[in-house]
């Protein structure tokens, strides 16, 4: 998403003064907010891909093929099929990638919404499901969307109530820090609703393996928890090609730093969103705000001028809906400094929320056809 | 304060906010072997209460917490 952006952006700002290639390895777009509604039976699995080449303007190059290698002191991004391509700014919008692997028996074991396959696989199960009891939780730091975990158990609640089956059902939620959710402030909210809905808060479980054939779960804390359905958000790494061209430091997340979003040590590369080691939401919304700052820097660059002051700085500001349940939400929205505030849970944030998932194709791919950028001419 | 005892691996998780270094430390300790001790700094006030509540309820040992200018030291032995 962060790429598509980007792309279109610069594309738009450097309109005939620079090619901007964009080089994904499906050809596709995938809203992925949208596979926890998918889970829960409350959307169709449609609505959230499209082609990415009806996403970009028409000045910028796709190139649908992986991206294997990255030489960074030769300026070089080698392909699958053995090609390459030379670049004077590099922008790694790689993301992040699903490592199931790296806890035994997760594959087996635990469903997931982290993919559409597995988010379609969920919403078969909770289909089946007559009753028992359900683990949900989260196996591995640090992962996309962090609110998506406490939205769906929630959610489920309200799922499971709606198909006369709660009452039959017991929800466990297990964390793997002490309380609900990374943001203090937003557990202290979501930890009362959670309660009140009957779903059971088990903290400091940290993942340990999954037993699909005895329905357990083991934590490293020594902990077992035995289930009848297990829905747990995988690991995550950062993407192949960073780990193999050794731009990644621990888990294969890319250094860079925190306000200009440049890659240490390569001047001419930038990394954004899932990619980055920030100690920040690993979010579309993140990659969103990034994506000015980058484009700013390139620009300027290419105009052979200083950056313009306040529009090359990240500030670490993240945007993030989180679903309560009972048709209502709240908003999280925060920066480096400043913790989020989350209002009282409403409709009104419940109805910002699918107002923004039906408006995403047209609002968020290619910012430069909406009304503002227009009038600022990018 | 000093700690006399010696550490395996030492985590500098300093300028990381919570959840970082109780993270790195769980890391460290998935990795470690059984009597190892790991010793994380954090300049997270949260850490405070963190750390020594997880190694609680993991069944490890807090060696100690000597507090430096700006960040405290913890230092853990994987006891299981």
């Amino acid at each position: 998403m962060g790429g598509t952006l980007l792309a279109n952006l610069l594309a738009c700002r450097l309109r005939g003064r620079a090619e901007v290639t964009v080089v994904d390895s499906t050809g596709m777009h995938v809203y992925q907010p949208g596979y926890l509604y998918v889970a829960l039976d409350e959307a169709d699995a449609r609505w959230l891909t499209r082609d990415e080449r009806r996403l970009l303007r028409k000045e910028v190059e796709l190139v649908v093929e992986e991206a294997v290698h990255v030489d960074a002191s030769a300026g070089l991004v080698r392909l699958a099929r053995g090609g390459s391509l030379p670049y004077d700014y590099l922008v790694l919008a790689t993301g992040s990638r699903i490592v199931r692997e790296e806890v035994p028996g997760l594959s087996e074991g635990a469903h997931d919404f982290y993919s559409l396959d597995g988010a379609q696989r969920l919403r078969e199960a909770l289909r089946r499901f007559k009753g028992g009891k359900i683990v949900v939780g989260v196996a591995g730091l640090p992962y996309k969307c962090p609110p998506a975990p406490v939205e769906f158990v929630l959610m489920l609640h309200d799922y499971l109530s709606k198909r006369g089956v709660r009452e039959k059902t017991e929800i466990h939620f297990l964390s793997p820090l002490n309380r609900a959710f990374t943001i203090e402030s937003a557990s202290r909210l979501v930890q009362p609703i959670m309660e009140a809905k009957g779903i059971v808060l088990h903290t400091f479980v940290n993942v340990e393996s999954v037993d699909a054939s005895k329905g357990e779960l083991l934590s490293l804390e020594g902990e077992v928890f035995p289930f009848d359905l297990a829905v747990l958000v995988p690991p995550h790494r950062g993407a192949a090609v960073v780990e193999k061209s050794g731009l990644g430091e621990d888990g294969g997340w890319v250094p860079v730093d925190r306000h200009t979003l440049r890659v240490a040590g390569a001047e001419n590369v930038f990394a954004l969103g899932d990619a980055t080691n920030l100690p920040i939401s690993k979010s579309g919304s993140t990659a969103h705000f990034e994506v000015p700052v980058v484009a700013e820097q390139i620009v300027a660059e290419v105009e052979g001028r200083a950056p313009t002051p306040g529009r090359a700085i990240y500030s670490g500001k993240v945007t993030c809906f989180l679903e309560t349940g009972g048709g209502r939400a709240t908003i999280l929205q925060f920066d480096y400094e400043n913790p989020p505030r989350p209002p009282r849970p409403s409709f009104l944030w419940h109805a910002a929320k699918w107002a923004f998932n039906r408006a995403y194709w047209y609002l968020v791919p290619d910012p430069t056809k909406t009304p503002l950028h227009r009038l600022t001419h990018c | 304060m000093a700690i006399d005892v010696k550490v395996d691996k030492e985590i500098d998780a300093r300028g990381s906010h919570c959840p970082g270094p109780l993270m790195e430390l769980i890391r460290a300790v998935r990795s470690a072997e059984v009597g190892q001790v790991i010793a994380v700094l954090s300049s997270d006030t949260g850490s405070k209460k963190d750390i020594p509540a997880w190694v609680e309820k993991a069944g490890h040992e807090l060696v100690g917490v000597v507090e430096e200018e700006g960040y405290a030291r913890f230092v853990v032995r994987k006891a299981r």
